[in-house]
């Protein structure tokens, strides 16, 4: 991850805010330049739901470099209908179940060398409460 | 738009090869497809490639290939679509020529894979996913396909062995391929005890890293020569879904499969019952299953039960992966969906040897970039 790209996505990365469409009000994750359905330009941030239910995961054997192992890949539905793809942490991947409520947490995603920054972002956990 | 045909089709083995290079590969496929077309030259050159710029620190692929076939000065650049690149190049040759801007195009798929280590291989095939929110989370490319495996095992109630009987006929229709990647048969047992790379998608649900070049060259009817064998090329089409899985309304179901293929039946006036032979992007076996079922082959949640029911084995229904597909004769990325369609032809030559399917008239073949983010659909017919 270059240190310039980091900076650009601290928005999604460290407080999951994606956009509401202004003309529309269509709520998207990640941000992007038209409305998904609309096609508009305008739009607000708008926070995503930090809790949700999982879809599906994978535990992936050999992650990619910079990366720490064992890493459970996930897709989460937030309660706001947003899915996000993620990692799980503080769980082992024999527990995890499809269905399960989970909450997001800041971690540290990666480290890419003495080149490259600590990228921190989000990963969910089971939910505590 | 003109019609469009098929008359040169040159391959090299999918192997790792090590005494050659990616310039040496694509070189051959070309010059192999000219030479069963014996023709000279053509007038535009399309590359189709995913990695060359990560793995060999080269692009403008395009002239390295022309330059190095003596081809210069022709119009040729590199298209790119992921790992459905070589099925691109394939649809850019026959707008060429459809269009009439030109009579005859060559279409090459290349890819050289093995010259680095497995890690840079995986960073390369995760750029065709989102960066900046899967492959950027350590979401690798095996990784979205174990994610897509697990929700259709939860969605359809199904086990991990029921994905078999794909894994197993491609291999022992890979067996009898000279050129294909692997010559051995899988088993079952073997298929249940292969080592887990994204729980619940095992190393042997997935295609191998290789190396590898297949061309074709297309010609407008004006162009046919009396020594030529066509193969008219009735549907051509390019669809597209999200970049990220995340994004996707219905995780169970390729909507971009779907859509080409849509596209390419209409432009046929087929369905998918004329349909006598499919190659699909099988490089996961999970996407195998959604191809089969986006295409209109098998009914939602039943290709696996077709598959196992052995309808898409040589003797069954419809026929796939003919030559052992992308999981036994090998899925160079951007290279494989050229090898699709130079394997339908060659079936619709009545030219596939052992391998041959007998009275093949109209075959499909589906190269898909990402986790069914980009699909091209071609629909050839003898």
């Amino acid at each position: 991850m270059q240190t310039a790209n980091y900076f650009r996505l601290e928005g999604p990365y460290l407080r999951l805010e994606g956009q509401r469409c202004s003309a529309c009000g269509a709520q998207q994750f990640p941000p992007r330049t038209a409305c998904r359905q609309c096609r508009a330009t305008t739009f607000e941030i708008c926070t995503a739901s930090s809790i949700g239910t999982v879809l599906s995961f994978s535990e992936i054997s050999s992650p990619p470099a910079g990366f720490s192992s064992p890493l459970v890949a996930a897709l989460v539905a937030l309660d706001d209908g947003i899915v996000i793809a993620c990692q799980l942490t503080d769980v082992d991947s024999d527990k995890v179940e499809i269905g399960m409520r989970v909450e997001m947490v800041t971690r540290l995603i990666s480290e890419t060398g003495p080149e490259g920054c600590l990228v921190y972002g989000y990963k969910f956990r089971p939910q505590l409460l | 738009m003109r019609d469009v045909y098929i008359v040169g089709l040159g391959l090299t083995p999918v192997r790792e090869h090590w005494t050659f290079s990616l310039r040496n590969l694509g070189a051959r496929a070309i010059l192999a497809a000219l030479a069963d077309a014996r023709e000279e030259t053509a007038d535009c050159l399309y590359v189709g490639n995913m990695l060359s710029g990560q793995i060999s620190a080269q692009e403008n692929l395009g002239t390295l290939l022309a330059d190095e076939t003596g081809l210069l000065p022709i119009e040729t650049c590199k298209v790119e679509a992921a790992c459905g690149s070589g099925g691109a190049c394939v649809r850019s040759a026959l707008l060429a020529i459809a269009a009439g801007a030109a009579d005859r195009a060559i279409a090459v798929g290349v890819e050289k894979m093995t010259d680095v280590t497995a890690d840079a291989v995986a960073a390369g095939l995760a750029t065709a996913s989102d960066q900046d929110f899967e492959a950027s989370f350590g979401l690798s490319f095996v990784g979205m396909a174990g994610l897509l495996m697990q929700r259709y095992l939860h969605e359809s109630k199904r086990n991990r062995a029921d994905f078999a009987p794909f894994v197993i006929n491609a291999h022992k229709n890979a067996l009898t391929a000279e050129h294909a990647m692997f010559h051995s048969e899988v088993t079952l047992e073997q298929y249940l005890r292969c080592p887990m790379v994204a729980a619940p998608l095992g190393v042997l649900d997935a295609a191998p890293v290789c190396d590898g070049a297949a061309a074709v060259l297309l010609c407008s009817k004006e162009a046919l020569k009396p020594h030529h064998r066509p193969i008219r090329i009735t549907g051509s089409a390019i669809s597209t879904d999200t970049i990220s899985l995340a994004s996707r309304r219905n995780l169970s179901s390729l909507s971009a499969s779907e859509t080409s293929a849509k596209k390419a039946f209409t432009q046929a006036r087929l369905t998918p019952h004329d349909i006598q032979l499919f190659e699909p992007h099988d490089a996961f076996s999970i996407m195998t299953t959604l191809a089969l079922e986006a295409c209109g082959f098998a009914a939602s949640g039943t290709a696996l039960d077709m598959a196992a029911a052995g309808a898409f084995a040589p003797t069954g229904s419809l026929p796939i992966c003919t030559f052992g597909g992308l999981k036994g004769r090998g899925h160079p990325v951007g290279a494989s969906g050229t090898y699709q369609i130079v394997e339908a032809c060659l079936q619709l030559r009545g030219s596939a040897g052992s391998n041959q399917i007998p009275g093949v008239r109209r075959a499909m073949t589906q190269s898909i970039g990402g986790h069914g983010a980009v699909a091209v659909t071609h629909i050839l017919e003898a």
